[in-house]
């Protein structure tokens, strides 16, 4: 269903507010999964709205009323590549604290003491950018193949292949390192 | 779906839990949002020239005054406002700082206009 375009700038204001409020988590959670601490995901989450905000008009007229969640995870994606490039940083090798995850206002409590789960995120963090990305945007922000496929600029015939696959090679990575442990 | 694939799936969806926001980032992040369309008027506004008395506050009615009331504005100011830090740290001394800081402002006003 095609929604109305904003009369007047206060209602873009409103507009905006609301996709704020319903995809806060949602960038914020796929920034923390990219970069892999809490200080530069604040800051990538950050940077991600205002550029938003810059561009939202334009995002509402040319959405043709689709959900603007993936135009919104694009932006982040975007600005994590230039993150990584601009500060001549790798990628760190796990999420912060990746051994328990013990992120204050996160999922410790799911993940504390669980070996395979912190396993299976240190191997997210090892998988290529573009696989880990839409495991990220599945498994964690919960899109679909068609929002993975808009915020990745693939088709969704692609996208449901990277995810296929993404999940076969971790769930192989995932049972090498369980072997490993096993063996040693 | 096997069942085996099936679990995985499910042991992937608990290690990627949705990670919620720390508070001060929303309050943070809110605070600028609401500003945004406020805060180039505001510096206008609020200019006084005794403020001028103090270099620490040239940039922010520069940038306003440069890019005019937009969202723009806002975004310059905080962009160099964010910078500050690291102009410190690199700055000589005081008329360094004030130097770095206005060709700052002017670049990233620059920046935004041309984007357009």
């Amino acid at each position: 269903m095609l929604e109305q375009q904003p009369r007047d700038k206060t209602e873009l204001d409103a507009r905006f507010a609301e996709l704020y409020r319903t995809h806060l988590r949602d960038v914020y959670s796929y920034s923390y999964y990219r970069v892999g601490n809490h200080h530069d995901a604040e800051d990538l989450t950050e940077q991600t709205f205002l550029q938003a905000y810059r561009h939202f008009e334009r995002a509402l007229r040319e959405s043709n009323g689709r959900p603007l969640r993936p135009w919104l995870i694009r932006i982040a994606h975007n600005l994590a590549a230039n993150f990584y490039r601009d500060r001549s940083r790798k990628r760190e090798a796990a999420i912060e604290d990746a051994g328990m995850v013990s992120a204050p206002h996160t999922t410790e409590s799911l993940v504390e003491g669980r070996e395979e789960l912190a396993t299976i995120l240190a191997a997210v963090q090892e998988l290529p950018d573009d696989r880990r990305e839409a495991l990220i945007m599945r498994f964690a922000l919960g899109m679909d193949n068609r929002e993975i496929a808009r915020a990745l600029g693939r088709s969704d015939g692609a996208t449901k292949v990277l995810l296929h696959r993404a999940i076969r090679q971790l769930e192989g990575m995932v049972s090498d390192t369980s072997g490993s442990i096993r063996e040693g | 779906m096997s069942t085996g694939a099936a679990e995985f799936e499910s042991l992937l969806r608990q290690a990627l839990a949705p990670v919620e926001p720390p508070a001060d980032l929303v309050v943070r992040l809110e605070r600028t949002l609401v500003s945004l369309t406020e805060l180039a008027q505001d510096e206008l506004d609020s200019w006084e020239l005794s403020a001028m008395r103090d270099p620490r506050n040239w940039v922010r009615p520069a940038a306003a005054a440069v890019v005019g009331v937009s969202a723009g504005t806002a975004l310059v100011a905080l962009r160099v406002r964010g910078r500050h830090r690291s102009r410190r740290q690199q700055s000589s001394g005081l008329l360094d700082l004030v130097g770095q800081t206005v060709r700052d402002a002017a670049d990233e006003a620059g920046r935004i206009l041309r984007r357009g």
